[in-house]
C-alpha cells in the first residue's frame, strides 16, 4: 500500500499530509511533483491544501491543467482512491472529478478555526472506519469554501448519498449554526457517484494528534488504508 | 541633488573622499540608500552596542539576516522581528504583506524553514473619543482591516502559521500605525547559510521576481523621514507583495542549498540589489561585479539608478560555486523561477556595476557598507512632568461594586478578545501549533526533525511592548517589555533563551526622542541580562511621527523559549471544577496590613494612573509605570518553568494588562471549547467560573483588582498537589497565596475585605469580552 501526495507550486499542506500518513498513520507515502505524469504505482492519491499557482485566477483553476492531473484523472476513472483536501477539493471540482464549485466564504474573509463535521455516510473508502453520525472536530483554513451547486446536482448528491460530511455544532443538533462559510446544505465534503473520489474543505491532516487539539481527522486516512487492504484482499 | 537624496553636506563630502571624485547619479542613489537611517543605523549604532548579544546558546548575533540560537538535537532556531510601519500607513494591505514577506525572506535566506509568524500591531483609537474624531476612528478601523488582511493574505498563502503577537491602541498611532512582524525558522545547525561573498570568480546569481520600478527609495525616503500631509503621494514607494512567488522562492532556495553548490545568499529587501551586492561583498572582504543588462526586468527602459534602487519583492542574490552553476540554475528552473548569472565575485573590494558594457557605478564596498556616517545625536531629557494628585486616578470608595467597570474594561479594545483578527490567520498549517492565539501566554510550536519528522522539543514565543509605560518612563517601560515577554514564555512552561527587538521611535533629530531611545536601550540591556535573554537581532524604526508629533516610544520585544518536553506545555484555561486558584508572586507586593497613610495612597494613585483600567475608566494616562524588580521576575519565571516541568499545574496565566481580575476572567473564558465562534446556551454552561477572595490585602479595591505590577501569575492546581506547588514556590522565593476555587456553576465572584466587589456570571462577562472588537470593527 502506498499513498501519493501531489505537490503543485503553491501547495502548502503537502508536508502535513505526508506527515499524517507517514509518521502518524505509519503507511508508505511519497511526493509526486505536478510535472510528473507518473503516479509511481501509488494506491491512493492526496491532493493537498494550499494556494496552487497562488490561486490568483480562481481556486484550483490553473492546477487542474498540471500534467499530473491527466494521470490523476485516469487513475480516478479506473477506480483509484483520490482525496482532495481544501485546495485539493477545489482542484477536483475544477477538474470535473467532483460536482459543484466553491464560492467566497459568506463572510468574505479567510477563516481558520476548529469546526465540527458530521459523518453522513460510512459506506465509502474515506469513512468506513467512522460511525454514522459521528461528529469530528477538524480545523478549516480557507477563503473560498462556500460549496455550491445547482439544484439538480444537489438533488442528485442527496439521492446518491454523496454528501459525506456536513458542518454542525459540537452536539450535532444545529447544522446551520455550525456552518462557517455559507456552504449549501451545510456541505463540508462530497464524493463522486462511484465513491472513489472525495473532497472536503476541513483539514483532517491537521487533526491527527490530540496535542494539536484533535485526532479526529485520522479516521479518514485510516478508512482509506482499510479500504486499500480490503481491496488487496479481494484481489488475492 | 544630494539633499533630495536625504544626504547631508558632510555625508556628501565623505562620499567624495571615498570615491576620490564626485559621484554620478547612480552612485549617489546607492550611497543615499545605504546611508539612510533605515539601512545604516547611523543614529542608533552607538546605543545598540550596549545591548547584551552573547550567550551560551547564541550561534549568530546581530549583523546577519537573523539571529540564530542552538535549540539542541543538532537544530537551530533563526528568528527576527522587523517593522513595516510607514508603508502600512500609506498602503495598509501591501505594507503589511511586504512586511511579512520581508521577514520571512530573512529567515529562509539563512537556510531555515519558517515555522511561525507573530505580529505586534499598534493602531489609533478605533472608536471616537476626545482625542479621536469619528472620521479618524473610521480611518483607523480601515487601516487595521487592511493590515490584518495583508498579514493573513501573505502568511496563509505562503503556508506559515501566524500564531501570536499583540494589538494595542492609542491616539498617537493614528497617523503612524506600527506593524512589526516576527518570523521563526528551523534549520540543522551545520546547514546555516550566511551572506558573505566568497571565492574569487564564483558566479553571482539573481533569482526570483523580475525587477520593476516599485519601491524605489522605500528605505531612504519612506522609512527614514517623518510623515507630512503629502505622504500619501509616496504610495508608489510602497512595494507590492506576491506570496505565491515567495513560496516558490522558499522551496527553490532550500532545495538549491541542499545541492551544496551555494556559497552565500542574501535576500533583496530594503535597498534591493544595492544592499545585497554591497553587503555580501563587504562581509566577505571581496569585490563584486554585476551586469545590469542581465537582471530580469519587468519594465523596459529602466535606468541603472532604478534597477539598483528598486525594492521589488521576492528576489534573492546568491553566490554559487564556480562550475556548479548549472545545478543551482536547474533547481530554480524546476520551480519556474528566473535565475540568471549576473556577475561574479572579484578581488580587491570594489563593487562594479556595469550596464551594457559601460560602468554605471564603481564603489569600494566595505567603506560604503561599514564606514557610513555614525551620529552621536544630541539627547535631552524632557522637562519633568509636574503632576499632583489632581492629575491622578481617584480610587472609588471602599467596598464599591466594581462589576460595571470590569465589564467596560473587558470590552476595551486592548483587553477584548482578538479572535476576530486571529481567525483571519491560518494558525495551524504545518501541524506544529501546540498553543495558538489565546491558548497560552505564549505561542508554542513543536519542532519536527527536518528529515524524520520526529518530535522532540517545542519552542515558545511572545512579543510584548507597552508604549504608554515607555512614554511615562522609557527605561522602566522597556524593562517591563522584556519582563512580560519572558514571563509569558515561562508561563507556557518554556525557559526563555533569547530575544529580538523592534525599536519604534520618533525622529532621532529630536533630543527628547534620542533620550527616550537611549533610556530604552539601557532598560532593555539591564532586563535582558537579568532574565537571560541576549538580544540576537532586530531592527530600529525611527521617524515614526506625523506633522511633528511622535508616537509613544514603543520598543517591542520578542522572547524565544525552549520547552524540553512538548507534552508539558501550559495553557491559561482553567480545567477542573474544584481546582485551587493560587496567586504566585515573585516579590512581596502587598504592603503591610496597617492602614495606608496618605502619602502611600498617593504613591499608589500615581502608579495606578499608568494602568489600562485608569485609561479605560477615567481616561487618565499619567504617573509612572509600576516599579520593576528583575530579581523577583527571574524567581517567578524560574518557578513557573519548574512547576510546568513537574506537571504540577492545571493552568498558568501571567498578570499583565487589566491586572488580576482580567487574568482570572481570561482563564475562565479560555475554558470554553475552542473553535466555536458563538456559544449556544448549552456550551456557555460548560464555561468554568471562579470564586475568589482577596481577603488579606489592604490596597484600595481597584488597585487590588486591576494593578499591573509585574512578577505575578495566576495558576490553578489540583487540591492534592497544592502542598507540593507551594513548596516548590518557596524554593524559588515565590510567595504562593490561595485565592479561591474553580467552579462549575458559571459564577464569577471576587470578594475583597469581606465584600463581593465583582459579582457576575462568566457568560455575561465573556459576552462583553468576546464580541467587543468584532462589533466595533464591523460597524460602519
Amino acid at each position: 500500500m502506498k499513498f501519493a501526495v501531489v505537490v503543485f507550486p503553491g501547495s502548502n499542506c503537502d508536508h502535513d499530509a505526508f506527515y499524517a500518513i507517514g509518521n502518524v498513520l505509519d503507511k508508505p507515502v511519497e511526493f509526486i511533483w505536478h510535472q510528473s505524469e507518473d503516479l509511481a504505482n501509488c494506491d491512493a492519491v492526496i491532493l493537498p491544501g494550499g494556494f496552487s499557482y497562488g490561486d490568483y485566477l480562481r481556486t484550483g483553476a490553473i492546477a487542474r491543467f498540471s500534467p499530473v492531473m491527466k494521470s490523476v484523472e485516469k487513475f480516478a476513472k479506473s477506480g483509484g482512491l483520490v482525496l482532495g483536501i481544501c485546495n485539493g477539493f477545489q482542484i477536483l471540482c475544477e477538474a470535473g472529478l467532483l460536482p459543484g464549485a466553491m464560492m467566497r466564504n459568506s463572510g468574505l474573509r479567510f477563516i481558520c478555526r476548529q469546526v465540527h463535521i458530521r459523518v453522513e455516510q460510512t459506506d465509502t473508502p474515506f469513512t468506513n472506519a467512522a460511525q454514522k453520525g459521528q461528529i469530528l472536530t477538524i480545523p478549516i483554513a480557507h477563503s473560498d469554501g462556500n460549496y455550491h451547486c445547482d439544484e439538480a446536482t444537489l438533488a442528485d448528491l442527496e439521492k446518491n448519498r454523496q454528501v459525506l460530511f456536513r458542518y454542525s455544532t459540537p452536539d450535532g443538533t444545529d447544522d446551520h449554526a455550525g456552518n462557517p462559510n455559507g456552504a449549501v446544505q451545510n456541505i463540508a465534503g462530497v464524493s463522486n457517484r462511484e465513491r472513489n473520489v472525495a473532497g472536503l474543505m476541513p483539514h483532517p491532516e491537521r487533526a491527527v494528534e490530540s496535542a494539536l487539539g484533535s485526532a479526529d481527522g485520522l479516521v479518514i486516512f485510516r478508512s482509506m488504508a482499510e479500504a486499500l487492504v480490503g481491496a488487496a484482499k479481494a484481489i488475492a | 541633488m544630494a539633499a533630495e537624496h536625504g544626504l547631508t553636506r558632510e555625508e556628501y563630502a565623505r562620499i567624495q573622499q571615498i570615491l576620490g571624485r564626485d559621484p554620478n547619479i547612480t552612485e549617489l542613489g546607492i550611497f543615499s540608500v545605504m546611508w539612510s537611517e533605515h539601512c545604516s543605523y547611523k543614529s542608533s549604532k552607538v546605543h545598540l552596542k550596549r545591548l547584551p548579544t552573547r550567550g551560551q546558546l547564541v550561534v549568530q548575533g546581530p549583523g546577519e539576516n537573523a539571529g540564530v540560537v542552538d535549540i539542541g538535537d543538532g537544530l537551530v532556531a533563526a528568528f527576527k522581528i522587523e517593522s513595516h510601519n510607514h508603508p502600512s500607513f500609506v498602503e495598509p494591505f501591501q505594507g503589511a504583506t511586504t512586511g511579512v514577506g520581508g521577514i520571512l525572506r530573512d529567515i529562509f535566506t539563512m537556510g531555515a524553514r519558517p515555522i511561525a509568524v507573530l505580529d505586534s500591531l499598534r493602531f489609533g483609537e478605533i472608536t471616537a473619543s476626545k482625542h479621536t474624531s469619528k472620521a479618524d476612528a473610521a480611518k483607523n478601523r480601515r487601516i487595521l482591516d487592511g493590515v490584518v488582511r495583508g498579514i493573513g493574505s501573505y502568511g496563509n498563502c505562503f503556508g506559515v502559521p501566524t500564531v501570536g503577537g499583540e494589538v494595542g491602541f492609542a491616539p498617537c498611532y493614528s497617523q503612524n500605525p506600527l506593524v512589526n512582524a516576527l518570523a521563526l525558522g528551523i534549520a540543522k545547525k551545520e546547514e546555516i547559510f550566511l551572506a558573505k561573498a566568497k571565492g574569487i570568480g564564483n558566479p553571482v546569481i539573481y533569482v526570483g521576481a523580475k525587477t520593476g520600478r516599485d519601491g524605489i527609495h522605500g528605505a531612504s525616503l519612506l522609512a527614514s523621514a517623518e510623515f507630512t500631509e503629502e505622504s500619501k503621494q509616496k504610495r508608489p514607494n510602497v512595494q507590492v507583495g506576491d506570496p505565491f512567488m515567495e513560496k516558490l522562492l522558499l522551496e527553490a532556495c532550500l532545495e538549491a542549498m541542499q545541492t551544496g553548490a551555494v556559497v552565500a545568499i542574501q535576500d533583496m529587501g530594503a535597498a534591493g540589489l544595492t544592499c545585497s551586492t554591497m553587503e555580501m561583498a563587504s562581509r566577505g572582504g571581496t569585490g563584486i561585479e554585476i551586469d545590469l543588462a542581465k537582471v530580469p526586468q519587468r519594465e523596459t527602459g529602466m535606468t541603472p539608478y532604478e534597477i539598483m534602487l528598486s525594492e521589488s519583492q521576492e528576489r534573492m542574490l546568491l553566490v554559487a560555486e564556480k562550475g556548479r552553476e548549472r545545478e543551482v540554475l536547474a533547481v530554480f528552473k524546476k520551480w519556474g523561477l528566473d535565475a540568471v548569472v549576473v556577475g561574479q565575485v572579484t578581488e580587491g573590494g570594489i563593487a562594479r556595476i556595469n550596464n551594457n558594457g559601460r560602468v554605471a557605478a564603481e564603489i569600494p564596498a566595505h567603506p560604503l557598507a561599514e564606514e557610513g556616517p555614525v551620529f552621536r545625536r544630541p539627547m535631552a531629557a524632557p522637562a519633568p512632568r509636574i503632576e499632583t494628585e489632581k492629575d491622578w486616578f481617584a480610587f472609588a470608595p471602599e467596598g464599591a461594586n466594581l462589576t460595571a467597570n470590569f465589564v467596560k474594561l473587558l470590552a476595551a479594545p486592548a483587553i477584548a478578545s482578538k479572535r476576530w483578527i486571529t481567525e483571519q490567520y491560518d494558525t495551524s498549517v504545518r501541524t506544529n501549533t501546540l498553543a495558538g492565539p489565546g491558548a497560552s501566554d505564549a505561542a508554542v510550536l513543536r519542532i519536527k526533525d527536518p528529515n524524520t519528522g520526529a518530535v522532540k522539543r517545542a519552542l515558545a514565543l511572545s512579543t510584548d511592548g507597552n508604549g504608554r509605560w515607555c512614554q511615562l518612563n522609557p527605561r522602566v517601560g522597556a524593562m517591563h517589555a522584556v519582563a512580560e515577554a519572558a514571563r509569558n514564555v515561562a508561563a507556557s512552561g518554556a525557559r526563555p533563551i533569547a530575544a529580538t527587538n523592534c525599536l519604534n521611535f520618533g525622529s532621532p533629530e529630536k533630543p527628547e526622542v534620542m533620550w527616550q531611545f537611549s533610556e530604552a536601550i539601557d532598560g532593555l540591556a539591564e532586563a535582558s541580562t537579568a532574565l537571560g535573554t541576549p538580544i540576537t537581532g532586530g531592527n530600529v524604526s525611527f521617524y515614526n511621527e506625523t506633522l511633528g508629533k511622535s508616537i509613544y516610544p514603543t520598543p517591542v520585544i520578542g522572547v524565544l523559549g525552549l520547552l524540553d518536553d512538548p507534552s508539558k506545555v501550559m495553557k491559561m484555561a482553567f480545567r477542573n471544577e474544584g481546582d485551587v486558584i493560587v496567586l504566585l508572586s515573585g516579590s512581596a507586593s502587598a504592603p503591610p496590613a496597617a492602614l495606608l497613610q496618605g502619602h502611600q495612597l498617593s504613591a499608589l494613585a500615581r502608579e495606578f494612573s499608568s494602568s489600562e483600567y485608569s485609561q479605560t475608566i477615567a481616561a487618565i494616562v499619567a504617573g509612572e509605570p509600576p516599579a520593576i524588580d528583575l530579581a523577583a521576575e527571574r524567581c517567578l519565571q524560574d518557578c513557573l518553568v519548574a512547576l510546568a516541568a513537574e506537571s504540577a499545574l492545571e493552568s498558568a496565566h501571567d498578570i499583565s494588562d487589566g491586572g488580576l481580575a482580567v487574568t482570572l476572567a481570561e482563564s475562565c473564558f479560555a475554558s470554553a471549547p475552542r473553535g466555536t465562534s458563538m456559544l449556544g446556551p448549552q456550551q456557555a454552561r460548560t464555561l468554568l467560573g471562579a470564586i475568589t477572595n482577596l481577603a488579606d490585602e489592604s490596597w484600595p479595591g481597584e488597585f487590588a483588582l486591576f494593578s499591573e505590577r509585574g512578577a505575578r501569575a495566576i495558576v490553578s492546581v489540583a487540591p492534592s498537589k497544592l502542598a507540593a506547588v507551594l513548596d516548590t514556590a518557596r524554593q524559588y522565593q515565590v510567595a504562593g497565596r490561595e485565592l479561591g476555587q474553580v467552579t462549575r456553576d458559571g459564577s464569577f465572584r471576587i470578594a475583597y475585605k469581606g465584600r463581593a466587589v465583582i459579582d457576575s456570571s462568566v457568560e455575561k462577562l465573556r459576552d462583553a469580552w468576546a464580541h467587543s472588537l468584532e462589533r466595533t470593527l464591523t460597524s460602519r
